[in-house]
């Protein structure tokens, strides 16, 4: 066991472990679950919180943001009855996607109420809180998966999660409206909060979800280790958008492993913005059967002392399939980001197509950026390729802006969005492509660029 | 309109401008030819306020206001427009957003109300319809892909919509084949007018055929050495640059 005195949260989860264990919270999930529970609690004890001697973080320090007290959230609520705290109407306002025909629902620190809005759920297409769920013994198997490895936040979450929300959809079932889900982080206190969330796509059934995460600003400070499954069945279609949107004060970590079977297909798009003091996105792929697509696009605008780190992984098992990625960033202000793709091609994987590209704009001369692109390929008949950028302005495209009227705040406002294109054009709904591009521009402290 | 005096100007320490003096009024239309390496190019910057150049002496009045004073943005909104010779491509900015904010903020600047996009839509047609510039290029992203013609006639379609006073034309003419240049003097010639004026910057007689100046000047080493009419400009044609070297050596031994 890593003895990590110095570090309250430890301390504090450790108790909350054994507090779960006790309340009978837990003693209501199958035998797996509970078992699953202990093995990656006892993993997590042996892992600690990642230091900068961990490869994966060795460029993200997280020691600043770990010695606040946290207290853990959610481990007393009731089974079964999740009551969703009090929040800020405003800030599903401002989640709120405009001209979107979506169904809306919100999740207060993991807790969904049941309520949907913007019409009743169509055929084909289940939701459950995972407080829920997780006592179901049909689904339980779901949470039992025990994958983690070395995943620091990943491990916690698995062993400590009580709420989140459950996605099922039936095989051959089409949702034709998309599905937003805003996840609201609020607490009066400092709080340590764990979201789980599990997709099932049946087969050949078609899913589109947005997500947004906001949080409220505050003196206290939120931190939301979440974890995500995607299970995209044979034939199934997901297109997953992500945009974090959270206040300062909050932490996000996020890891989402997807799991892609025969002819699936999965894209997904990650938009992070100025707000949170800490974002680490672990997003995974794993392409578990032949002739599946995959398509990772990011965009991240990190500004104030932000730290945003994606790190991306597709792990091309089987022969036949098809990986792009393309992740943007700019950077302002004394801003840190951090991009590593990996891309695994395991011996078997014949015939991978496997692309990726991560440009950065750095716009500030205190800003900086890490960008790592890591390919490990043991098949020989393969595609892949790998690029990556870091530069400022054109300082000809400026020029020419400028020399047309436009003042120079407007100009580079319209530069960074021009950067960003590539990334929001490929969005399916052209409501969220404009609600991101003004996103970008309302977030683009030019003064201080 | 434009009142230039002894202007010296230069980039990276080396001087290229070396006392030029301009005056240009409402309504006409000004040539400036020259050899290569003479300073045509570095006018148009200065005047456009390039950051890289440095200005060392001299003065440049625009409308009665120091034109060196402000920023390019501001020379813009002030009624200067420079038709680039080397137009820049950005991926990602539309042509039309492109041009519906420079008009916005050079209408906010002249305390005019920024027209709704009914009013914009009919400006921009009217104007594609002068210049004829391809509606289908308008909705583009800003030059991206557009063939060296296409790039010059979005200057000039740009021209049209922003009804600058002045307009400073950089080798507009090379790269465009016979057609292209045909309607691109046609597109200026419409838009001439009393209260507007022109600088063409050209190496060549062949655009003034369709572009008629009022007043021809030849620019050597950093200077006007030479001012005269549209004849002046026939007279380079046929007697290539070389001349002006021989007069200016001449000169210099006869000192």
């Amino acid at each position: 066991m890593t003895q990590q005195p110095a570090i309250p949260l430890f301390e504090e989860v450790v108790n909350g472990y054994n507090n779960l264990s006790a309340s009978g919270s837990a003693g209501q999930e199958s035998s797996d679950l509970r078992r699953a529970r202990q093995t990656a609690f006892d993993k997590f004890r042996l892992l600690g919180f990642p230091t900068i001697k961990n490869e994966d973080w060795k460029y993200t320090n997280i020691n600043r943001f770990l010695k606040e007290d946290f207290a853990l959230d959610g481990i007393v609520a009731e089974a079964g009855a999740p009551v969703a705290a009090a929040y800020p109407k405003s800030l599903v306002e401002k989640a709120a996607i405009p001209e979107l025909d979506c169904y809306q629902l919100v999740l207060v620190n993991g807790a969904w109420s049941g309520e949907v809005k913007g019409g009743p759920l169509p055929k084909g297409i289940h939701l459950l809180s995972v407080a829920a769920a997780r006592q179901d013994p049909a689904l339980s198997a779901w949470f039992e998966k025990a994958e983690w490895g070395n995943q620091h936040f990943a491990t916690l979450n698995a062993a400590l999660f009580t709420n989140g929300l459950f996605i099922r959809v039936d095989a051959g079932a089409a949702i034709e409206k998309p599905l937003h889900v805003i996840h609201v982080f609020t607490s009066d206190r400092n709080v340590l909060v764990q979201p789980r969330h599990v997709w099932v796509v049946g087969k050949n059934a078609e899913l589109s979800v947005i997500e947004s995460v906001v949080s409220s600003s505050g003196d206290t400070k939120i931190w939301a280790n979440s974890l995500s499954e995607i299970n995209v069945q044979t034939d199934a279609k997901v297109d997953h958008v992500v945009i974090q949107v959270s206040a300062p004060g909050t932490r996000l970590v996020h890891h989402t492993t997807v799991r892609q079977k025969k002819q699936s297909l999965y894209n997904n798009y990650t938009f992070t913005l100025p707000g949170a003091e800490l974002v680490r996105n672990d997003l995974q792929a794993r392409l578990e059967e032949d002739h599946t697509e995959t398509h990772l696009y990011g965009l991240y605008l990190a500004a104030g002392q932000q730290l945003i780190d994606n790190h991306t992984l597709v792990d091309h098992q089987k022969p036949h399939c098809f990986s792009n990625e393309l992740y943007k960033g700019v950077l302002l202000e004394e801003s840190t980001g951090v991009f590593n793709g990996k891309v695994y091609v395991h011996q078997d994987a014949q015939k991978t197509n496997a692309f990726q590209q991560n440009n950065n704009l750095v716009i500030s001369k205190k800003a900086t950026i890490d960008s790592k692109p890591e390919l490990e390929i043991f098949a020989d008949d393969v595609k892949c390729s790998h690029g990556s950028t870091v530069g400022q302005f054109s300082e000809e495209a400026l020029f020419y802006l400028q020399a047309r009227g436009i003042g120079e705040a407007s100009a580079k406002a319209l530069l960074i969005n021009a950067f960003a294109f590539d990334v929001t054009e490929k969005l399916k709904y052209p409501a969220v492509e404009t609600y991101i591009n003004d996103l970008i521009s309302h977030h683009i402290p030019v003064a201080h660029a | 309109m434009l009142i230039i005096k002894n202007l010296h100007a230069g980039i990276e320490g080396k001087q290229i401008l070396k006392g030029l003096n301009l005056t240009v009024n409402a309504g006409e239309v000004h040539a400036i030819m020259g050899p290569n390496g003479a300073g045509k190019s570095s006018l148009a910057s200065v005047l456009a306020g390039r950051e890289n150049y440095e200005v060392t002496e001299g003065e440049v009045s625009f409308q009665g206001k120091d034109l060196l004073d402000m920023n390019p943005e501001t020379r813009a909104r002030e009624g200067l427009f420079l038709a680039f010779q080397y137009p820049i491509e950005i991926p990602g900015v539309s042509n039309i957003n492109f041009l519906k904010t420079a008009l916005g903020e050079i209408r906010a600047y002249k305390n005019l109300p920024p027209l709704d996009a009914k009013e914009f839509l009919a400006l921009s047609r009217e104007k594609q319809k002068l210049v004829e510039f391809d509606a289908k290029l308008v909705n583009r992203s800003l030059n991206e892909g557009f063939s060296g013609g296409e790039k010059k006639r979005n200057e000039i379609f740009q021209l049209a919509m922003l009804e600058p006073s002045l307009s400073i034309l950089d080798e507009t003419d090379s790269g465009l084949d016979i057609d292209a240049l045909r309607i691109v003097s046609k597109g200026v010639n419409k838009l001439r007018s009393e209260k507007n004026a022109f600088i063409i910057i050209t190496h060549y007689q062949r655009l003034l055929e369709y572009i008629v100046p009022d007043f021809v000047h030849v620019l050597a080493n950093g200077r006007i050495v030479k001012s005269g009419t549209k004849e002046l400009a026939l007279e380079l044609e046929e007697k290539g640059y070389d001349w002006l070297k021989e007069e200016k050596e001449q000169e210099a031994t006869i000192i």
